[in-house]
Protein backbone atom coordinates (compact mmCIF):
# COMPACT_ATOMS: atom_id res chain seq x y z
CA UNK A 1 0.00 0.00 0.00
CA UNK A 2 2.68 2.44 1.05
CA UNK A 3 5.23 1.37 -1.56
CA UNK A 4 7.27 4.20 -3.10
CA UNK A 5 10.60 2.88 -4.27
CA UNK A 6 11.26 0.55 -7.20
CA UNK A 7 9.89 -2.95 -6.73
CA UNK A 8 13.01 -4.93 -6.16
CA UNK A 9 11.55 -7.62 -3.90
CA UNK A 10 8.08 -8.24 -5.29
CA UNK A 11 7.37 -11.48 -3.49
CA UNK A 12 7.93 -10.52 0.16
CA UNK A 13 6.07 -7.26 -0.48
CA UNK A 14 2.90 -9.08 -1.52
CA UNK A 15 3.09 -11.19 1.60
CA UNK A 16 3.29 -8.13 3.79
CA UNK A 17 0.16 -6.80 2.16
CA UNK A 18 -1.65 -10.02 2.84
CA UNK A 19 -0.62 -9.81 6.43
CA UNK A 20 -2.33 -6.43 6.61
CA UNK A 21 -5.50 -7.52 4.86
CA UNK A 22 -5.83 -10.90 6.56
CA UNK A 23 -7.07 -9.69 9.98
CA UNK A 24 -9.92 -7.80 8.32
CA UNK A 25 -10.89 -10.92 6.39
CA UNK A 26 -10.79 -12.96 9.60
CA UNK A 27 -13.04 -10.59 11.52
CA UNK A 28 -15.34 -9.85 8.57
CA UNK A 29 -17.94 -12.53 9.53
CA UNK A 30 -18.53 -10.71 12.80
CA UNK A 31 -18.68 -7.28 11.18
CA UNK A 32 -21.17 -8.45 8.54
CA UNK A 33 -23.33 -10.33 11.05
CA UNK A 34 -23.13 -7.45 13.52
CA UNK A 35 -24.28 -4.90 10.93
CA UNK A 36 -26.96 -7.11 9.41
CA UNK A 37 -28.34 -8.94 12.45
CA UNK A 38 -27.65 -6.49 15.28
CA UNK A 39 -27.19 -2.87 14.18
CA UNK A 40 -29.80 -2.88 11.43
CA UNK A 41 -32.51 -4.57 13.56
CA UNK A 42 -31.63 -2.41 16.55
CA UNK A 43 -32.03 0.78 14.54
CA UNK A 44 -35.25 -0.66 13.08
CA UNK A 45 -36.53 -1.47 16.56
CA UNK A 46 -36.01 2.11 17.67
CA UNK A 47 -37.55 3.47 14.47
CA UNK A 48 -40.52 1.07 14.62
CA UNK A 49 -41.19 2.04 18.23
CA UNK A 50 -42.16 5.49 16.91
CA UNK A 51 -44.33 4.08 14.15
CA UNK A 52 -47.68 2.56 13.54
CA UNK A 53 -46.58 -0.59 11.72
CA UNK A 54 -49.09 -1.90 9.21
CA UNK A 55 -47.34 -5.03 8.00
CA UNK A 56 -46.32 -5.03 4.34
CA UNK A 57 -48.51 -1.97 3.72
CA UNK A 58 -45.89 0.25 5.32
CA UNK A 59 -45.58 2.35 8.45
CA UNK A 60 -46.61 5.78 9.64
CA UNK A 61 -44.67 7.94 12.05
CA UNK A 62 -46.75 8.48 15.18
CA UNK A 63 -44.17 10.04 17.49
CA UNK A 64 -44.43 8.97 21.11
CA UNK A 65 -47.88 7.39 20.86
CA UNK A 66 -46.59 3.81 21.30
CA UNK A 67 -44.74 4.86 24.43
CA UNK A 68 -47.79 6.71 25.75
CA UNK A 69 -49.85 3.59 25.17
CA UNK A 70 -47.17 1.47 26.82
CA UNK A 71 -47.05 3.65 29.94
CA UNK A 72 -50.83 3.38 30.16
CA UNK A 73 -50.79 -0.43 30.13
CA UNK A 74 -51.29 -2.30 33.38
CA UNK A 75 -49.55 -5.26 31.75
CA UNK A 76 -46.38 -3.24 31.34
CA UNK A 77 -46.17 -2.36 35.04
CA UNK A 78 -47.05 -5.93 35.97
CA UNK A 79 -44.29 -7.17 33.67
CA UNK A 80 -41.76 -4.72 35.11
CA UNK A 81 -42.66 -5.67 38.66
CA UNK A 82 -42.52 -9.39 37.84
CA UNK A 83 -39.13 -9.36 36.12
CA UNK A 84 -37.76 -7.08 38.81
CA UNK A 85 -38.84 -9.44 41.61
CA UNK A 86 -37.74 -12.45 39.60
CA UNK A 87 -34.27 -10.98 39.03
CA UNK A 88 -33.89 -10.03 42.70
CA UNK A 89 -34.94 -13.49 43.87
CA UNK A 90 -32.66 -15.30 41.44
CA UNK A 91 -29.74 -13.09 42.51
CA UNK A 92 -30.49 -13.56 46.22
CA UNK A 93 -30.42 -17.33 45.79
CA UNK A 94 -28.19 -17.97 42.81
CA UNK A 95 -25.18 -16.02 44.04
CA UNK A 96 -24.74 -17.09 47.70
CA UNK A 97 -25.93 -20.70 47.35
CA UNK A 98 -23.66 -21.70 44.44
CA UNK A 99 -20.81 -19.82 46.14
CA UNK A 100 -21.32 -21.97 49.21
CA UNK A 101 -21.67 -25.14 47.12
CA UNK A 102 -18.46 -24.30 45.26
CA UNK A 103 -16.71 -23.67 48.57
CA UNK A 104 -17.82 -27.04 49.93
CA UNK A 105 -16.84 -28.87 46.73
CA UNK A 106 -13.48 -27.12 46.69
CA UNK A 107 -12.56 -27.87 50.31
CA UNK A 108 -10.06 -30.63 51.02
CA UNK A 109 -11.59 -33.99 51.89
CA UNK A 110 -15.07 -33.56 50.42
CA UNK A 111 -15.99 -36.90 48.84
CA UNK A 112 -17.36 -37.46 45.29
CA UNK A 113 -16.58 -33.94 44.01
CA UNK A 114 -16.65 -34.91 40.33
CA UNK A 115 -19.94 -36.74 40.71
CA UNK A 116 -21.66 -33.78 42.37
CA UNK A 117 -20.32 -31.35 39.79
CA UNK A 118 -21.76 -33.50 36.97
CA UNK A 119 -25.14 -33.94 38.63
CA UNK A 120 -25.52 -30.22 39.29
CA UNK A 121 -24.69 -29.53 35.70
CA UNK A 122 -27.38 -31.81 34.24
CA UNK A 123 -30.37 -29.39 34.47
CA UNK A 124 -28.82 -26.77 32.23
CA UNK A 125 -28.61 -29.38 29.46
CA UNK A 126 -32.37 -29.70 29.53
CA UNK A 127 -34.42 -27.26 27.50
CA UNK A 128 -36.32 -24.77 29.67
CA UNK A 129 -39.45 -25.74 27.81
CA UNK A 130 -39.14 -29.39 28.71
CA UNK A 131 -38.14 -28.61 32.28
CA UNK A 132 -41.01 -26.13 32.48
CA UNK A 133 -43.51 -28.74 31.33
CA UNK A 134 -42.39 -31.13 34.05
CA UNK A 135 -42.63 -28.39 36.68
CA UNK A 136 -46.01 -27.35 35.31
CA UNK A 137 -47.38 -30.78 36.15
CA UNK A 138 -45.64 -30.90 39.48
CA UNK A 139 -47.40 -27.60 40.31
CA UNK A 140 -50.84 -28.74 39.14
CA UNK A 141 -53.49 -27.32 41.42
CA UNK A 142 -55.45 -30.40 42.42
CA UNK A 143 -54.64 -32.29 45.59
CA UNK A 144 -52.64 -34.90 43.76
CA UNK A 145 -50.11 -32.56 42.15
CA UNK A 146 -46.68 -33.50 43.42
CA UNK A 147 -46.00 -30.31 45.39
CA UNK A 148 -49.46 -30.37 46.93
CA UNK A 149 -49.01 -34.01 47.85
CA UNK A 150 -45.76 -33.22 49.63
CA UNK A 151 -47.27 -30.27 51.47
CA UNK A 152 -50.28 -32.32 52.55
CA UNK A 153 -47.88 -34.29 54.70
CA UNK A 154 -47.50 -31.10 56.75
CA UNK A 155 -51.25 -30.41 56.50
CA UNK A 156 -50.63 -27.46 54.18
CA UNK A 157 -52.44 -26.54 50.98
CA UNK A 158 -53.55 -27.55 48.45
CA UNK A 159 -52.43 -24.42 46.63
CA UNK A 160 -53.43 -23.13 43.22
CA UNK A 161 -49.74 -22.70 42.45
CA UNK A 162 -50.03 -21.14 39.05
CA UNK A 163 -53.08 -18.96 39.82
CA UNK A 164 -51.68 -16.85 42.66
CA UNK A 165 -49.04 -14.13 42.39
CA UNK A 166 -46.77 -15.34 45.22
CA UNK A 167 -46.77 -19.03 44.37
CA UNK A 168 -46.43 -18.15 40.68
CA UNK A 169 -43.22 -16.27 41.44
CA UNK A 170 -42.03 -19.23 43.49
CA UNK A 171 -42.76 -21.55 40.57
CA UNK A 172 -40.70 -19.33 38.25
CA UNK A 173 -37.78 -18.88 40.62
CA UNK A 174 -37.51 -22.57 41.45
CA UNK A 175 -36.92 -23.48 37.79
CA UNK A 176 -34.17 -20.87 37.62
CA UNK A 177 -32.55 -22.15 40.80
CA UNK A 178 -32.78 -25.76 39.65
CA UNK A 179 -31.40 -24.94 36.23
CA UNK A 180 -28.56 -22.57 37.05
CA UNK A 181 -27.19 -23.73 40.38
CA UNK A 182 -24.69 -26.01 38.61
CA UNK A 183 -23.44 -23.43 36.14
CA UNK A 184 -22.94 -20.75 38.76
CA UNK A 185 -21.18 -23.30 40.96
CA UNK A 186 -18.79 -24.04 38.10
CA UNK A 187 -18.13 -20.31 37.66
CA UNK A 188 -17.35 -19.85 41.34
CA UNK A 189 -15.26 -23.03 41.42
CA UNK A 190 -13.08 -21.66 38.65
CA UNK A 191 -12.58 -18.56 40.77
CA UNK A 192 -11.77 -20.60 43.87
CA UNK A 193 -9.14 -22.56 42.00
CA UNK A 194 -7.37 -19.26 41.49
CA UNK A 195 -7.06 -18.79 45.26
CA UNK A 196 -3.83 -20.22 46.61
CA UNK A 197 -4.35 -22.97 49.24
CA UNK A 198 -1.62 -21.25 51.28
CA UNK A 199 -4.06 -18.53 52.26
CA UNK A 200 -6.45 -21.09 53.74
CA UNK A 201 -3.59 -22.87 55.47
CA UNK A 202 -2.41 -19.62 56.99
CA UNK A 203 -5.98 -19.03 58.18
CA UNK A 204 -6.03 -22.53 59.67
CA UNK A 205 -2.86 -21.69 61.59
CA UNK A 206 -4.57 -18.61 62.97
CA UNK A 207 -7.43 -20.83 64.09
CA UNK A 208 -10.06 -19.56 61.66
CA UNK A 209 -13.18 -21.71 61.42
CA UNK A 210 -14.94 -22.68 58.17
CA UNK A 211 -17.36 -19.77 58.23
CA UNK A 212 -14.61 -17.21 58.86
CA UNK A 213 -12.57 -18.60 56.00
CA UNK A 214 -15.62 -18.42 53.72
CA UNK A 215 -16.52 -14.91 54.82
CA UNK A 216 -13.09 -13.27 54.90
CA UNK A 217 -11.16 -15.12 52.19
CA UNK A 218 -13.52 -16.76 49.74
CA UNK A 219 -16.11 -14.03 49.22
CA UNK A 220 -13.66 -11.16 48.61
CA UNK A 221 -11.52 -13.27 46.28
CA UNK A 222 -14.56 -14.16 44.19
CA UNK A 223 -15.51 -10.56 43.44
CA UNK A 224 -14.54 -10.46 39.74
CA UNK A 225 -16.51 -13.62 39.02
CA UNK A 226 -19.41 -12.34 41.08
CA UNK A 227 -19.56 -9.23 38.88
CA UNK A 228 -19.63 -11.43 35.79
CA UNK A 229 -22.38 -13.69 37.20
CA UNK A 230 -24.36 -10.63 38.31
CA UNK A 231 -24.14 -9.07 34.85
CA UNK A 232 -25.34 -12.13 32.94
CA UNK A 233 -27.97 -12.94 35.59
CA UNK A 234 -29.46 -9.45 35.40
CA UNK A 235 -29.62 -9.70 31.62
CA UNK A 236 -31.20 -13.16 31.78
CA UNK A 237 -33.57 -12.23 34.63
CA UNK A 238 -35.04 -9.19 32.91
CA UNK A 239 -35.32 -11.20 29.66
CA UNK A 240 -37.37 -13.99 31.26
CA UNK A 241 -39.65 -15.66 28.72
CA UNK A 242 -39.52 -19.44 28.30
CA UNK A 243 -40.58 -20.48 31.79
CA UNK A 244 -43.45 -18.01 31.86
CA UNK A 245 -44.58 -19.02 28.39
CA UNK A 246 -44.58 -22.71 29.29
CA UNK A 247 -46.62 -22.08 32.45
CA UNK A 248 -49.17 -19.65 31.05
CA UNK A 249 -48.65 -19.01 27.34
CA UNK A 250 -48.69 -15.36 26.32
CA UNK A 251 -51.37 -14.33 28.83
CA UNK A 252 -51.42 -15.22 32.51
CA UNK A 253 -54.30 -14.72 35.01
CA UNK A 254 -54.08 -11.16 36.41
CA UNK A 255 -50.69 -10.88 34.70
CA UNK A 256 -49.01 -12.87 37.48
CA UNK A 257 -46.55 -14.33 34.97
CA UNK A 258 -46.32 -11.49 32.43
CA UNK A 259 -42.74 -10.49 31.60
CA UNK A 260 -41.28 -7.88 29.27
CA UNK A 261 -40.47 -10.51 26.66
CA UNK A 262 -43.89 -12.21 26.87
CA UNK A 263 -45.26 -8.70 26.32
CA UNK A 264 -43.02 -8.28 23.26
CA UNK A 265 -44.33 -11.59 21.97
CA UNK A 266 -47.98 -10.96 22.81
CA UNK A 267 -48.25 -7.40 21.49
CA UNK A 268 -46.66 -8.50 18.22
CA UNK A 269 -47.98 -11.97 17.52
CA UNK A 270 -51.34 -11.94 19.35
CA UNK A 271 -52.36 -8.29 18.99
CA UNK A 272 -50.45 -7.54 15.76
CA UNK A 273 -49.14 -4.25 17.20
CA UNK A 274 -45.50 -4.39 16.10
CA UNK A 275 -44.77 -0.75 16.92
CA UNK A 276 -45.87 -1.17 20.52
CA UNK A 277 -43.92 -4.43 20.69
CA UNK A 278 -40.74 -2.61 19.64
CA UNK A 279 -41.39 0.05 22.31
CA UNK A 280 -41.41 -2.74 24.91
CA UNK A 281 -38.13 -3.99 23.43
CA UNK A 282 -36.54 -0.55 23.71
CA UNK A 283 -37.73 -0.34 27.33
CA UNK A 284 -36.13 -3.73 28.02
CA UNK A 285 -32.87 -2.56 26.48
CA UNK A 286 -32.80 0.65 28.54
CA UNK A 287 -33.62 -1.15 31.78
CA UNK A 288 -30.97 -3.85 31.36
CA UNK A 289 -28.34 -1.32 30.34
CA UNK A 290 -29.08 1.06 33.22
CA UNK A 291 -29.29 -1.68 35.86
CA UNK A 292 -26.05 -3.27 34.70
CA UNK A 293 -24.31 0.09 34.55
CA UNK A 294 -25.34 0.82 38.15
CA UNK A 295 -24.43 -2.67 39.28
CA UNK A 296 -20.96 -2.69 37.75
CA UNK A 297 -20.36 0.81 39.16
CA UNK A 298 -21.45 -0.20 42.67
CA UNK A 299 -19.34 -3.34 42.51
CA UNK A 300 -16.32 -1.20 41.68
CA UNK A 301 -15.62 -2.64 38.23
CA UNK A 302 -14.34 0.75 37.03
CA UNK A 303 -12.14 1.41 40.06
CA UNK A 304 -8.36 1.15 39.89
CA UNK B 1 -4.76 -35.69 67.49
CA UNK B 2 -7.69 -38.07 67.66
CA UNK B 3 -10.24 -35.33 68.07
CA UNK B 4 -8.88 -33.45 65.04
CA UNK B 5 -9.31 -36.57 62.96
CA UNK B 6 -12.84 -37.02 64.24
CA UNK B 7 -13.62 -33.39 63.49
CA UNK B 8 -12.41 -33.95 59.92
CA UNK B 9 -14.65 -36.98 59.47
CA UNK B 10 -17.61 -35.01 60.80
CA UNK B 11 -16.88 -32.08 58.49
CA UNK B 12 -16.53 -34.36 55.47
CA UNK B 13 -19.79 -36.08 56.34
CA UNK B 14 -21.57 -32.75 56.70
CA UNK B 15 -20.20 -31.65 53.33
CA UNK B 16 -21.38 -34.92 51.80
CA UNK B 17 -24.87 -34.58 53.27
CA UNK B 18 -25.16 -30.96 52.11
CA UNK B 19 -24.09 -31.78 48.57
CA UNK B 20 -26.12 -34.99 48.55
CA UNK B 21 -29.36 -33.23 49.47
CA UNK B 22 -28.87 -30.70 46.69
CA UNK B 23 -28.08 -33.53 44.27
CA UNK B 24 -31.35 -35.25 45.15
CA UNK B 25 -33.31 -32.03 44.64
CA UNK B 26 -31.61 -31.52 41.28
CA UNK B 27 -32.40 -35.06 40.12
CA UNK B 28 -36.08 -35.16 41.16
CA UNK B 29 -37.47 -33.58 37.96
CA UNK B 30 -35.49 -36.07 35.86
CA UNK B 31 -36.99 -38.85 37.94
CA UNK B 32 -40.51 -37.49 37.33
CA UNK B 33 -39.86 -37.34 33.63
CA UNK B 34 -38.39 -40.81 33.37
CA UNK B 35 -41.05 -42.54 35.47
CA UNK B 36 -43.89 -40.72 33.72
CA UNK B 37 -42.56 -41.67 30.32
CA UNK B 38 -43.30 -45.34 31.08
CA UNK B 39 -46.79 -44.71 32.38
CA UNK B 40 -50.19 -44.64 30.81
CA UNK B 41 -51.11 -41.02 30.18
CA UNK B 42 -54.62 -41.31 31.62
CA UNK B 43 -53.09 -42.80 34.74
CA UNK B 44 -50.63 -39.93 35.15
CA UNK B 45 -53.22 -37.22 34.82
CA UNK B 46 -56.13 -38.78 36.64
CA UNK B 47 -54.02 -38.54 39.77
CA UNK B 48 -52.12 -35.34 39.22
CA UNK B 49 -48.56 -36.16 38.36
CA UNK B 50 -48.32 -39.58 39.92
CA UNK B 51 -44.70 -40.64 40.04
CA UNK B 52 -44.75 -43.76 42.15
CA UNK B 53 -42.96 -46.71 40.60
CA UNK B 54 -45.25 -49.63 39.86
CA UNK B 55 -43.72 -51.91 37.27
CA UNK B 56 -46.99 -53.74 36.58
CA UNK B 57 -48.44 -50.49 35.23
CA UNK B 58 -45.37 -49.31 33.33
CA UNK B 59 -44.71 -50.02 29.66
CA UNK B 60 -43.15 -48.68 26.48
CA UNK B 61 -46.41 -47.50 24.87
CA UNK B 62 -45.45 -43.83 25.04
CA UNK B 63 -42.20 -44.51 23.22
CA UNK B 64 -44.06 -46.47 20.54
CA UNK B 65 -46.46 -43.55 20.24
CA UNK B 66 -43.57 -41.33 19.16
CA UNK B 67 -43.75 -43.22 15.86
CA UNK B 68 -47.51 -43.64 15.50
CA UNK B 69 -48.95 -40.42 16.95
CA UNK B 70 -49.81 -38.05 14.08
CA UNK B 71 -47.80 -40.20 11.68
CA UNK B 72 -44.65 -39.81 13.72
CA UNK B 73 -44.55 -36.01 13.66
CA UNK B 74 -42.23 -36.18 16.66
CA UNK B 75 -39.43 -37.51 14.48
CA UNK B 76 -39.97 -34.64 12.03
CA UNK B 77 -39.35 -32.25 14.94
CA UNK B 78 -36.36 -34.34 15.90
CA UNK B 79 -35.00 -34.14 12.35
CA UNK B 80 -35.55 -30.37 12.27
CA UNK B 81 -33.75 -29.94 15.59
CA UNK B 82 -30.89 -32.14 14.39
CA UNK B 83 -30.44 -30.32 11.07
CA UNK B 84 -30.61 -26.87 12.67
CA UNK B 85 -28.25 -27.86 15.47
CA UNK B 86 -25.65 -29.48 13.23
CA UNK B 87 -25.60 -26.75 10.57
CA UNK B 88 -25.64 -23.95 13.10
CA UNK B 89 -22.86 -25.53 15.16
CA UNK B 90 -20.60 -26.00 12.14
CA UNK B 91 -21.14 -22.43 10.91
CA UNK B 92 -20.69 -20.95 14.39
CA UNK B 93 -17.45 -22.85 14.98
CA UNK B 94 -15.88 -21.98 11.63
CA UNK B 95 -16.86 -18.29 11.70
CA UNK B 96 -16.26 -17.46 15.37
CA UNK B 97 -12.93 -19.28 15.50
CA UNK B 98 -11.78 -17.15 12.57
CA UNK B 99 -12.90 -13.94 14.22
CA UNK B 100 -11.44 -14.89 17.61
CA UNK B 101 -8.16 -15.86 15.96
CA UNK B 102 -8.05 -12.63 13.98
CA UNK B 103 -8.65 -10.54 17.08
CA UNK B 104 -5.99 -12.34 19.08
CA UNK B 105 -3.23 -12.89 16.54
CA UNK B 106 -3.03 -9.64 14.58
CA UNK B 107 -2.48 -6.03 15.54
CA UNK B 108 -4.56 -3.89 13.24
CA UNK B 109 -6.48 -0.65 13.19
CA UNK B 110 -9.91 -1.09 14.74
CA UNK B 111 -8.98 -4.21 16.67
CA UNK B 112 -9.80 -2.78 20.07
CA UNK B 113 -13.01 -1.22 18.84
CA UNK B 114 -14.20 -4.55 17.43
CA UNK B 115 -13.30 -6.32 20.64
CA UNK B 116 -15.27 -3.76 22.69
CA UNK B 117 -18.25 -4.27 20.40
CA UNK B 118 -17.97 -8.02 21.00
CA UNK B 119 -18.00 -7.41 24.76
CA UNK B 120 -21.02 -5.11 24.51
CA UNK B 121 -22.89 -7.66 22.41
CA UNK B 122 -22.29 -10.28 25.09
CA UNK B 123 -24.37 -8.21 27.51
CA UNK B 124 -26.97 -7.07 24.99
CA UNK B 125 -30.51 -8.40 25.64
CA UNK B 126 -31.07 -10.03 22.26
CA UNK B 127 -34.85 -10.23 22.65
CA UNK B 128 -34.98 -6.51 21.80
CA UNK B 129 -34.21 -7.49 18.21
CA UNK B 130 -36.92 -10.14 17.89
CA UNK B 131 -39.48 -8.13 15.92
CA UNK B 132 -37.12 -6.37 13.45
CA UNK B 133 -35.30 -9.66 12.87
CA UNK B 134 -38.65 -11.27 12.15
CA UNK B 135 -39.29 -8.54 9.55
CA UNK B 136 -35.82 -8.97 8.08
CA UNK B 137 -36.22 -12.73 7.78
CA UNK B 138 -39.63 -12.22 6.20
CA UNK B 139 -38.21 -9.74 3.69
CA UNK B 140 -35.41 -12.16 2.79
CA UNK B 141 -38.07 -14.82 2.15
CA UNK B 142 -36.65 -17.06 4.87
CA UNK B 143 -39.77 -17.45 7.00
CA UNK B 144 -40.51 -21.10 7.75
CA UNK B 145 -37.03 -22.21 6.60
CA UNK B 146 -34.00 -23.65 8.36
CA UNK B 147 -31.91 -20.74 7.10
CA UNK B 148 -34.26 -18.28 8.80
CA UNK B 149 -33.75 -20.01 12.13
CA UNK B 150 -30.00 -20.44 11.75
CA UNK B 151 -28.66 -17.28 10.10
CA UNK B 152 -29.17 -14.58 12.75
CA UNK B 153 -27.24 -16.66 15.28
CA UNK B 154 -24.17 -17.79 13.34
CA UNK B 155 -21.62 -15.33 14.78
CA UNK B 156 -22.42 -15.14 18.51
CA UNK B 157 -20.28 -12.73 20.52
CA UNK B 158 -19.77 -15.08 23.48
CA UNK B 159 -18.17 -17.73 21.29
CA UNK B 160 -15.91 -15.16 19.62
CA UNK B 161 -14.83 -13.99 23.05
CA UNK B 162 -13.99 -17.56 24.06
CA UNK B 163 -11.86 -18.24 20.98
CA UNK B 164 -10.15 -14.87 21.32
CA UNK B 165 -9.25 -15.59 24.94
CA UNK B 166 -7.99 -19.04 24.00
CA UNK B 167 -5.86 -17.75 21.09
CA UNK B 168 -4.33 -15.07 23.30
CA UNK B 169 -2.66 -17.96 25.11
CA UNK B 170 -1.13 -19.44 21.94
CA UNK B 171 2.41 -18.63 20.85
CA UNK B 172 2.60 -16.34 17.77
CA UNK B 173 6.03 -17.79 16.85
CA UNK B 174 4.57 -20.58 14.71
CA UNK B 175 2.93 -17.99 12.48
CA UNK B 176 6.19 -16.04 12.12
CA UNK B 177 8.23 -19.01 11.03
CA UNK B 178 5.46 -20.30 8.75
CA UNK B 179 5.38 -16.89 7.06
CA UNK B 180 9.12 -17.07 6.47
CA UNK B 181 8.49 -20.43 4.80
CA UNK B 182 6.02 -18.72 2.49
CA UNK B 183 2.86 -20.05 4.05
CA UNK B 184 -0.31 -18.04 3.36
CA UNK B 185 -2.27 -16.39 6.17
CA UNK B 186 -5.34 -18.60 5.93
CA UNK B 187 -3.22 -21.75 5.75
CA UNK B 188 -1.39 -20.66 8.88
CA UNK B 189 -4.76 -20.44 10.61
CA UNK B 190 -6.17 -23.65 9.19
CA UNK B 191 -3.13 -25.95 9.23
CA UNK B 192 -1.25 -24.69 12.28
CA UNK B 193 -3.58 -22.93 14.70
CA UNK B 194 -6.85 -24.80 14.27
CA UNK B 195 -5.21 -28.03 15.50
CA UNK B 196 -3.80 -26.09 18.46
CA UNK B 197 -7.29 -24.79 19.22
CA UNK B 198 -8.73 -28.27 19.60
CA UNK B 199 -9.69 -27.93 23.29
CA UNK B 200 -11.47 -24.67 22.52
CA UNK B 201 -13.35 -26.33 19.67
CA UNK B 202 -14.36 -29.14 22.03
CA UNK B 203 -15.83 -26.81 24.61
CA UNK B 204 -17.55 -24.60 22.04
CA UNK B 205 -19.00 -27.53 20.10
CA UNK B 206 -20.79 -28.64 23.20
CA UNK B 207 -22.01 -25.22 24.28
CA UNK B 208 -23.21 -24.32 20.79
CA UNK B 209 -24.92 -27.67 20.33
CA UNK B 210 -26.66 -27.25 23.65
CA UNK B 211 -27.86 -23.74 22.85
CA UNK B 212 -29.10 -24.66 19.36
CA UNK B 213 -30.75 -27.90 20.49
CA UNK B 214 -32.69 -26.16 23.26
CA UNK B 215 -33.51 -22.85 21.57
CA UNK B 216 -37.19 -22.04 21.64
CA UNK B 217 -38.53 -18.53 21.05
CA UNK B 218 -36.78 -17.77 17.77
CA UNK B 219 -37.58 -21.09 16.04
CA UNK B 220 -41.14 -20.76 17.36
CA UNK B 221 -41.48 -17.41 15.61
CA UNK B 222 -39.77 -18.38 12.35
CA UNK B 223 -41.32 -21.82 11.86
CA UNK B 224 -44.97 -21.43 10.97
CA UNK B 225 -46.08 -24.95 10.08
CA UNK B 226 -46.13 -27.67 12.73
CA UNK B 227 -44.08 -30.08 10.60
CA UNK B 228 -41.25 -27.52 10.73
CA UNK B 229 -41.20 -27.15 14.52
CA UNK B 230 -38.15 -27.94 16.60
CA UNK B 231 -38.57 -30.33 19.55
CA UNK B 232 -39.31 -27.82 22.34
CA UNK B 233 -41.88 -25.92 20.27
CA UNK B 234 -43.37 -29.20 19.07
CA UNK B 235 -43.72 -30.67 22.53
CA UNK B 236 -45.28 -27.48 23.82
CA UNK B 237 -47.72 -27.48 20.90
CA UNK B 238 -48.58 -31.08 21.77
CA UNK B 239 -49.90 -29.80 25.07
CA UNK B 240 -53.04 -28.25 23.61
CA UNK B 241 -56.13 -29.90 25.08
CA UNK B 242 -57.50 -30.52 21.58
CA UNK B 243 -54.50 -32.33 20.22
CA UNK B 244 -54.66 -35.35 22.53
CA UNK B 245 -50.90 -35.65 22.18
CA UNK B 246 -49.97 -35.93 25.84
CA UNK B 247 -48.39 -39.30 25.12
CA UNK B 248 -45.60 -37.50 23.30
CA UNK B 249 -44.71 -35.27 26.19
CA UNK B 250 -42.69 -37.34 28.63
CA UNK B 251 -41.27 -39.94 26.25
CA UNK B 252 -40.48 -37.15 23.80
CA UNK B 253 -38.74 -35.15 26.51
CA UNK B 254 -36.62 -38.12 27.52
CA UNK B 255 -35.62 -38.82 23.91
CA UNK B 256 -34.71 -35.16 23.37
CA UNK B 257 -32.44 -35.11 26.40
CA UNK B 258 -30.66 -38.36 25.51
CA UNK B 259 -28.27 -37.02 22.83
CA UNK B 260 -27.18 -33.99 24.82
CA UNK B 261 -26.70 -36.12 27.95
CA UNK B 262 -24.55 -38.57 26.01
CA UNK B 263 -22.38 -35.76 24.65
CA UNK B 264 -22.09 -34.41 28.18
CA UNK B 265 -21.18 -37.71 29.83
CA UNK B 266 -18.41 -38.33 27.32
CA UNK B 267 -17.06 -34.77 27.37
CA UNK B 268 -17.61 -33.54 30.89
CA UNK B 269 -14.29 -31.83 31.16
CA UNK B 270 -14.72 -29.91 27.93
CA UNK B 271 -18.19 -28.88 29.11
CA UNK B 272 -17.01 -27.43 32.33
CA UNK B 273 -13.92 -25.84 30.81
CA UNK B 274 -16.20 -24.27 28.23
CA UNK B 275 -18.14 -22.46 30.88
CA UNK B 276 -15.11 -21.54 32.88
CA UNK B 277 -12.70 -20.19 30.28
CA UNK B 278 -15.44 -18.63 28.17
CA UNK B 279 -17.00 -16.85 31.04
CA UNK B 280 -14.45 -15.88 33.52
CA UNK B 281 -10.97 -15.40 32.24
CA UNK B 282 -10.20 -12.09 30.68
Amino acid sequence: MDSTGPEIMTKPKRKINWQKVAPYLFVSPFIIAFLLFSVYPFVSAIKMSFEQVNGIAGSTWIGLRNYKQLFGLNEFYAALWNVFRYTIWTLLILIPLPMLVAFVINRKGTPLKGFFKSVYFAPVLTSTVIAGLIFRYAFSDDKTGVFNQWLSVFHLGPFDWLENAHTAMFALVIIAVWRWIGVNTIYFLSGLQGISPDIYEAADMDGANGWQKFRYITIPMLKPITIYVLTISIQAGFSLFNESYVYWGAESPNNIGTTLVTLIYKTAFTDGNFGLSCAVGVALFIIVTVVNAIQTKLMGLYDN
Amino acid sequence: MHSIKRQKIINNSLAFIFLGLIAIAVLIPFYFMLVSSFKNVAQIFSNGLNVNIDFSKMNLDNYKALWTNRNGIYWLWYRNSLIITIVQTILVLVLTSMVGYGLAMYRFKGRNLIFIVVLIMMMFPGDVLTIPLYYLITKLGLLNTYAGVILPGVVPAGTIFFFRQFCMGLAPDYAESARLDGCGEFRIFWNIYVPLMKPAFGAMTILTTMGAWNSFLWPLIVMKSDTNFVIPAGLLSAMTPYGNNYQLLFAGSVMSIVPIMLIFIFNQKAFQDGFVVGGVKG
